[in-house]
């Protein structure tokens, strides 16, 4: 049996009517995962004999959810309970926590059987898996390339069918790049739809958790569980969960697309544009119009971004100081403790990130920088607002481009934080966005980008779903 | 070109309690020089009437009543420490 | 040269919550260190705060208490510095809008009063408690206090002398004991103060450098390190030296102020809105539930026992002190005390007694009416003041009513002429030589048969008749 043949709702009949045991399906994951992670990297840590241990109970029960006994994998920036956590940083590869994350307690409820921890990189701070202080996670159409960040070990698992579905956190684009990267589905919830809490945080108000999955039925299911509000997040939304499966299989005849010109503008590489209006016809076909619009302030997207995210990040990681947990370098005193602790335990994007952020945030720059910041992240969610008022959909790549080699842009920051240009700004702006496959540029993966209002997830798997019906490209697999 | 100095790298790097060599530090302030240059575009927006976003949803007074809750085992809190003495975290004497 | 003192203070209060203020840990003082954490008062990674409604209520009230303009808008942000007592390496607390601004309290200090300007009362959470560990030469952190909720109240620097820094902390400490939301216990850290001096010049607008002093660890201590500090100072500028923006710690064996460290510049906090919490907006209705739940405060007491109920101003101050002096005395007359004596009583005998044990009122084994039923016995003369202490000394150490003690013990006092006369021709008639001595002029002789009388009947004895009978004794000899 192989995860590429099957969605949640087939496993679910076959766990059902006793074709396939729990234990042997935990066993195909963990059999996968042995057979392909030595050239993809996926998984940071497996949790076998525990996850074994729990199918075989599973077995005994009957399977009363759709999500009884699926394995799962999970981006190790969520803490899982007596599992080690790492978030891709050396600084914490001892670190067990003592708690779970409500997104672990919304699976583990329904029994899902978690696997173990995906790599990513390191604190979820980069688009290619390279700043992941553990082996960088590879692509699975070609192992040569990025699978993309920061959760590549999420899109990879999936890509090379070693897990059916697993979570993802998106902050600029770190759940929708991999995806697209890896020919995968994944979608970044609405700000507030998922609970952040256990989600370790790199940039608090943007953060979100997310689902990756082969299908979009599936990333649907997933998503209809992960979300809801949550006592321990302030910032969740307390409001009900729409019916997201309800959204499939529907007509999408009138639905108005806008395509915003920046979106296939300069620096989008030529064969994925052709994917995507190639796309854009396809819908088009199925009933959809579309109109050219304009986010004028995107541009300015990527540098708000990295002075906001960057600021939040240097206080959100400052309690890695070798005192209540993570690795600990012992020195002359504490001063030295705190500094050696952290030089030595942070890689060099983390460090980066941390100056900018102290910078951004230091007396007499506040104002300039971080300020300013927000006040143009302001005029972003304007743009959206603008346009999504006119509009059921903003359509566009995920990526300008298809995944690049290992190797080719890392020791360039500024090149690679520009090429998140087309994630970034959702983020900002909070709303809701997907990456489904949609074809290939040179035998890499391209994805195709759907964007709707705050809370409008319900119309993102409408329009994905209907696109998948009536394409191919969710079919085809990797060889690895 | 370049705002930024050695000098306020070296002062960010301890506000941050990071510690650099000097080829790192140099390193430092090139990139971020960069960085800060590029994010200067941000300057051609007029943003004089705009309120910042700290938070893109306006939910207000999230409020938990105050009941108290079980606390950890202590072994549980001390589970991950480095150094601990007496159920206690230990570090390096600060006291002056 | 003569010099002006400028002193503001900076206290810091937590409040009397059940739980944290962003977890559900105890708050709870004295318990085995580190056994009231959880993850996110840890500041593991991944948690978030939520804020305790009540940490909230007890700001505003505080704030309203103080006089305080209350914040429509308020929201927390990141004060970012490391300490290992820090667990997140940021506090949460308040920058630019705290829950209160632009308050006062007034003070009287040497027969004059003066409102004290507060600047601002914001709330934020707690750090852990840091302690030495001598055999290692390290520090150990317990994390139970981490997250307590604070609030910090910082006043203008309004203040002139060490006398009234002492006027205002007392007022201040009143006022939150009054509104219930804090127990104000420095020695438990649950009142804290840090002050800032320094000098200029009388006539001069400008402000001098100033000192700020840590390790206040009672007001006394405020009192004595701002003198010491203020004799210090004008010492380095009369001999023509500079103060420098320093930070100085009390010490108490030396009774003198210690330089911690000298400040360059001001800190980089790099304070920004917090993004795991959400705007606070506070309405009319939420204000005015709060101020509903405010008792009459000290001055309003105070004021009210003068024009009630004659008591003496400075004698309606020490009563209206702590609350549960107040309470007492309100309650004690409320059970029919006369006000005056109830006030004598408490400032005088229950006062000392205090003093002495070192207690507080609250821990105390007599009742109001306890004091009521022995002041009434007082004044309808079943008891004299002298069997009064001892009824009183039962009632403070086993409770009880004094009735039923004077009952109980024989205490009754003895008025009968006819049976006290028979002792007091009985002391004359061995006393020869103290009745010679008192008609020659001298009057003690006539506490000493007044003392013999009081002897024999135990003390018993009801003294105005005793002092009638030996005065006809006397003069029928």
């Amino acid at each position: 049996m192989s995860f590429y043949d099957e969605t949640l709702s087939s496993l679910h009949t076959k766990i059902k009517n006793k074709e396939v045991t729990i234990t042997e399906l935990t066993e195909q994951s963990f059999k996968r995962i042995k057979e392909t992670d030595d050239k993809i990297h996926a998984f940071l840590t497996l949790d076998e004999e525990r996850a074994l241990a729990k199918a075989r109970e599973l077995d005994e029960q009957e399977a009363d959810n759709l999500f009884f006994g699926i394995p799962a994998g999970i981006k190790d920036n969520i803490v899982t309970k007596g599992l080690r956590t790492t978030c891709g940083s050396q600084l914490l590869d001892n670190f067990e926590p003592v708690h779970d994350a409500t997104v672990m307690n919304r699976l583990n409820e329904k029994n899902v059987v978690t696997v173990g921890k995906l790599n990513m990189d390191e604190f979820a701070m980069g688009s290619s898996n390279e700043n992941s202080s553990y082996a960088t996670a590879r692509n699975p159409w070609n192992t040569d390339h990025v699978p993309g960040g920061s959760s590549g070990g999420s899109a990879a698992a999936v890509a090379a069918g070693q897990v059916p579905f697993t979570l993802g956190s998106d902050t600029g684009g770190s759940i929708r790049q991999p995806a697209s990267f890896c020919g995968v589905v994944g979608l970044k919830p609405t700000y507030g739809r998922v609970s952040r809490f256990g989600l370790v945080a790199f940039a608090s108000s943007l953060d979100q958790i997310g689902p990756i999955t082969r299908t979009v039925e599936d990333n649907a299911y997933v998503l209809q569980q992960i979300a809801g509000h949550d006592q321990l997040d302030s910032t969740s939304a307390n409001m009900e969960v729409a019916d997201y499966t309800s959204a499939l299989n529907q007509d999408i005849a009138g639905l108005r697309i806008a395509v915003p010109k920046e979106y296939l503008g300069e620096g989008v590489d030529e064969g994925v544009k052709a994917r995507i209006q190639e796309a854009l016809a396809k819908l088009e076909e199925l009933g959809a119009t579309w109109e050219e619009v304009s986010l004028p302030n995107s541009k300015y997207a990527v540098a708000a971004y990295y002075l906001l995210a960057s600021s939040e990040a240097s206080a959100n990681l400052a309690r890695f100081d070798g005192v209540r947990y993570g690795v600990r370098k012992e020195g002359e005193d504490l001063l030295d403790l705190y500094k050696k602790s952290r030089s030595e335990g942070f890689g060099d994007e983390v460090k980066r990130r941390i100056m900018l952020g102290t910078f951004a945030l230091s007396s007499g720059y506040y104002d300039a920088y971080y300020k300013k910041a927000q006040k143009v992240r302001t005029l972003i969610r304007e743009d959206f607002e603008h346009v999504l008022n006119s509009f059921d959909v903003i359509l566009g790549p995920t990526v300008p481009t298809t995944a690049f080699k290992v190797g080719e842009n890392s020791n360039d920051p500024l090149t690679m934080y520009l090429k998140d240009i087309l994630t970034i700004p959702v983020n900002l702006a909070g709303n809701p966005a997907i990456s489904v496959p949609c074809g290939f540029s040179d035998g890499l993966p391209v994805g195709l980008q759907l964007i709707a209002k705050p809370f409008e997830e319900r119309t993102l798997y409408k329009v994905a779903h209907a696109y998948e019906r009536a394409t191919e490209h969710t079919k085809v697999k990797p060889e690895l | 070109m370049s705002k930024i100095t050695k000098e306020q790298v070296e002062h960010v790097a301890d506000l941050a309690r990071l510690s650099f060599t000097e080829a790192e530090i140099e390193d430092f302030t090139n990139q971020m020089s960069k960085v800060i240059d590029y994010a200067e575009v941000l300057n051609e927006l007029d943003t004089e009437n705009v309120e910042p976003t700290t938070h893109v949803m306006d939910v207000r007074n999230v409020l938990r009543e105050d009941n108290v809750k079980p606390s950890l085992q202590r072994e549980e809190a001390l589970k991950n420490a480095p150094k601990q003495k007496d159920g206690q975290f230990e570090v390096p004497s600060v006291l002056d | 040269m003569k010099f002006e003192t400028i002193i503001g203070l900076e206290v810091h209060s937590e409040l009397k919550t059940n739980s944290k203020i962003f977890c559900g840990c105890s708050t709870a003082f004295g318990a085995p260190p580190n056994t009231h954490t959880c993850p996110i008062c840890l500041g593991h990674p991944g948690v978030l705060p939520v804020l305790n409604q009540r940490a909230v209520d007890y700001a505003i009230k505080a704030a309203v208490a103080l006089n305080c303009e209350i914040a429509e808008e308020t929201k927390f942000d990141r004060k970012n510095y490391f300490y290992p007592d820090n667990p997140k390496a940021y506090q949460i607390s308040q920058f630019d809008k705290p829950v209160g601004e632009n308050g006062w309290i007034e003070i009287e200090v040497d027969g004059y009063k003066k409102r004290i300007g507060i600047t601002r009362i914001h709330l934020e959470e707690d750090a852990g408690k840091l302690t030495h560990d001598d055999y290692d030469d390290a520090s150990l952190v317990d994390f139970n206090r981490v997250g307590t909720p604070l609030i910090e109240i910082v006043s203008e620097p309004d203040i002139r002398t060490p006398n009234e820094a002492y006027a205002y902390l007392e007022k201040l400490k009143a006022i939150l004991q009054y509104t219930e939301v804090s127990d104000c216990k420095m020695e438990e850290g649950s009142l804290r103060c840090d002050a800032n001096i320094s000098l200029r010049p009388a006539g001069q607008e400008e402000f001098g450098t100033k000192a700020e002093l840590k390790n206040l660890n009672s007001f006394t201590n405020v009192q004595k390190g701002l003198a010491f500090e203020e004799k210090r100072q004008a010492e380095v500028l009369l001999s023509g030296g500079e103060i420098l923006q320093e930070t100085r710690r009390w010490n108490e064996d030396k009774k003198e102020t210690i330089l911690m460290r000298i400040k360059e510049g001001s800190d980089d906090y790099r304070y920004f809105p917090e993004p795991d919490l959400v705007n606070l907006y506070i309405d009319h209705e939420w204000i005015d539930r709060i101020r509903g739940g405010i008792p009459e405060l000290p001055d309003a007491r105070k004021q009210r026992y003068i024009n009630d109920w004659n008591i003496p101003a400075y004698d309606a101050g020490v009563l209206t002190q702590t609350k549960a002096m107040a309470d007492f005395f309100e309650e004690s007359v409320e059970v029919g005390a006369d006000a005056k004596q109830a006030a004598n009583w408490l400032m005088g005998e229950v006062n000392a007694y205090l003093n002495s044990e070192g207690i507080e009122i609250e821990e105390i084994k007599m009742t109001p009416k306890g004091l009521a039923g022995m002041i009434k016995l007082i004044e309808d003369g079943t008891i004299s003041g002298k069997i009064a202490k001892k009824v009183f000394n039962e009632m403070m150490k086993n409770g009880g009513e004094a009735k039923q003690i004077v009952e109980d013990k024989g205490l009754v006092q003895i008025s009968d002429e006819g049976q006290l006369k028979a002792i007091v021709d009985n002391i004359l008639d061995n006393n020869q030589q103290s009745i010679d001595d008192f008609k020659n002029g001298k009057d003690k002789a006539f506490g000493f048969l007044v003392g013999q009388a009081m002897k024999e009947t135990k003390g018993k004895a009801n003294p105005q008749v005793i002092n009638k009978l030996i005065k006809e004794g006397l003069e029928s000899r």
